[in-house]
């Protein structure tokens, strides 16, 4: 595996800031966004955020997060993002567009009862409730980069299992080329949806993986991270993660896996076709038609004046797993 | 006795807000625009702003500099329709307001977003069309705020109206910066478009004569 290795260094401020303290006092620029606006719309869409909160004192309910029992991962050679920003910085578009809007619009969010179906081209289709999650396959830690494609990266401990031995459990059969992931359709729950284009995105979201990327051992599904089962905003109860392409191939809050004999939609692709294709590996050779895909800004522990501009590695680094899976493709053409 | 002393010195208040009107509006817009810049890089300095400060400068300053810009243009409609010449006065003030926000969102995005990387920074502005539409509206602003010192105002004569006519291109630019920055929620930037071109409406006989006479 390629590592950047960093020398770690002392605790910013940040770090030991409490979640609360933290997530307050970007409030307060809110309040002052008049000139910022933009936050007037973003507001519009959820149901707790607004300029009058100012003089109310509003009751927050506040998402449950359980600690979980995993096998953890040895010591990071990377400095892990710390906790608050991964739960804070988040693109889940059915909780609003900005990137704090999850985290204000998903702590109401109800994720027991869950329910998750594995069907299409298997022998033994099945159904995971809520507590199956958690139970029904060996739970690990595993520390990945997340690269998104608008050009940051955080690095993540993950909690969670194999893809491919979800997969196993159902006997895929011979016809299962592709697999489909849906996220929950609930618009009443996730505000995003409620107008059907919302963002611009057609609901539910959807996602797609080739079967030779779905058994590889590296693509995983999350339940937790930090110990923890997974924040609402980052995909609660579970959420996939493919390490080497970009953030929105990630799909969350999955309640649908279908092996399927054809390439199926996936959201953004169906949004924008020049923009984001169905592969989305992390690529510094292939550019989004509006930025520059060389270099990422890296989220750890600095701030504002971080000098955390590296260089994008192709595959996101993990080139030595999963390069032989796009041996013979021309990966400016399937990007 | 009692009412009657409140009464005028109520009256002399009155007159006094009236004769002092276009300074207490400049000194109430620099407090409006200058406080949320301020408590802007205060809470980005002491890592304050969420998990990717840089990302929330840029687009705040971003917007600050096209809501001000907006504003700039609204000033001459309001004070022709109310008759309130005075508002005239404070226009410029706004406008390079609207420009000062617009050198932010530059700086910010050389320094926190490319960070100072020269060659990745002018790549940027050749090859990503959002960022050269951004970059041409900057230097329309920026000639704009040069000139209008008062010294060069008078020297420009004729001239100036017609540079300052740029503002109308600035706007417009701007509009298509937004819209092309996003990456699909069109909704904010299609309203933002739609204010602009409003602005414009408003404004539909001057930019005819504009283009008879040029």
């Amino acid at each position: 595996m390629l590592i950047n290795t960093k020398k770690n260094h002392q605790l910013s401020e940040q770090q030991v800031t409490d979640e609360s303290v933290y997530y307050g006092r970007r409030e307060l620029l809110k309040k002052l966004g008049y000139l910022g606006a933009g936050s007037l719309l973003a507001q519009s869409a959820s149901t707790n955020a607004g300029a009058l909160d100012f003089f109310s004192s509003k009751e927050a309910e506040v998402f449950k997060r359980q600690a979980l029992k995993f096998a953890p991962a040895g010591e990071s050679l990377q400095i892990l993002t710390p906790e608050a920003k991964i739960s804070s910085h988040n693109n889940f578009y059915e909780f609003g567009t900005g990137k704090s809007d999850p985290v204000e619009n998903a702590q109401g969010f109800k994720v027991n009862p869950w329910q998750l179906s594995i069907s299409g081209e298997v022998d033994k289709p099945y159904t995971l409730g809520y507590d199956d999650l958690f139970k029904h396959f060996p739970l690990e830690e595993r520390i990945y980069r997340l690269r998104c494609v608008e050009a940051w990266s955080m690095v993540i401990p993950w909690v969670g299992f194999g893809l491919a031995e979800l997969i196993k459990k159902a006997a895929p059969n011979s016809r299962a080329k592709y697999v489909a992931f849906e996220t929950l359709y609930d618009p009443e729950q996730m505000p995003g949806q409620k107008s059907r284009m919302g963002g611009g995105v057609q609901y539910p979201y959807v996602e797609g993986l080739r079967i030779d990327e779905a058994m590889n051992p590296l693509t995983f599904m999350s339940v937790g991270l930090y110990g923890k089962t997974l924040p609402a905003q980052n995909g609660a109860p579970i959420r996939l993660v493919v390490p080497w392409k970009y953030g929105f191939k990630s799909i969350k809050s999955i309640v649908g896996i279908k092996l399927v004999e054809h390439k199926p939609p996936t959201t953004w692709n169906i949004l924008a076709d020049r923009e984001y294709g169905f592969y989305a590996n992390v690529n510094p050779a292939v550019d989004h038609p509006r930025w520059s895909q060389a270099s990422e800004r890296r989220i750890t522990t600095g701030g504002l004046f971080a000098r955390n501009r590296i260089a994008t590695l192709p595959f996101n680094g993990y080139g030595e797993e999963v390069a032989h899976l796009y041996k013979n493709m021309d990966l400016r053409k399937h990007y | 006795m009692q009412t009657r002393a409140t009464g005028v010195s109520k009256e002399a208040l009155k007159a006094v807000l009236l004769r002092n009107r276009v300074m207490l509006l400049k000194i109430a817009i620099h407090l409006l625009a200058f406080l949320p810049l301020f408590v802007l890089y205060f809470l980005a300095f002491t890592e304050q702003l969420g998990a990717d400060p840089v990302e929330e400068v840029i687009h705040f300053t971003g917007m600050g500099a096209f809501n001000l810009l907006l504003i700039s243009l609204l000033v001459t409609p309001v004070a022709k329709k109310y008759r309130q010449g005075y508002l005239l006065q404070i226009r410029r003030l706004v406008g390079l307001y609207s420009f000062t926000y617009a050198m932010f969102h530059l700086l910010n995005f050389l320094a926190f977003e490319v960070q100072f990387d020269l060659t990745l920074f002018f790549d940027e502005i050749i090859d990503r069309p959002y960022i050269t539409v951004g970059m041409a509206a900057l230097m329309i602003l920026f000639s704009l705020a040069i000139t209008s010192i008062t010294a060069l105002r008078r020297k420009m004569g004729t001239k100036w109206q017609k540079l300052h006519n740029g503002v109308y291109l600035a706007v417009l630019l701007i509009a298509l910066h937004f819209f092309w920055s996003v990456k699909s929620d069109i909704v904010e930037p299609m309203i933002y478009f739609t204010m602009a071109v409003l602005l414009l409406i408003l404004r539909k006989d001057k930019i005819k004569r504009w283009f008879k006479s040029s």
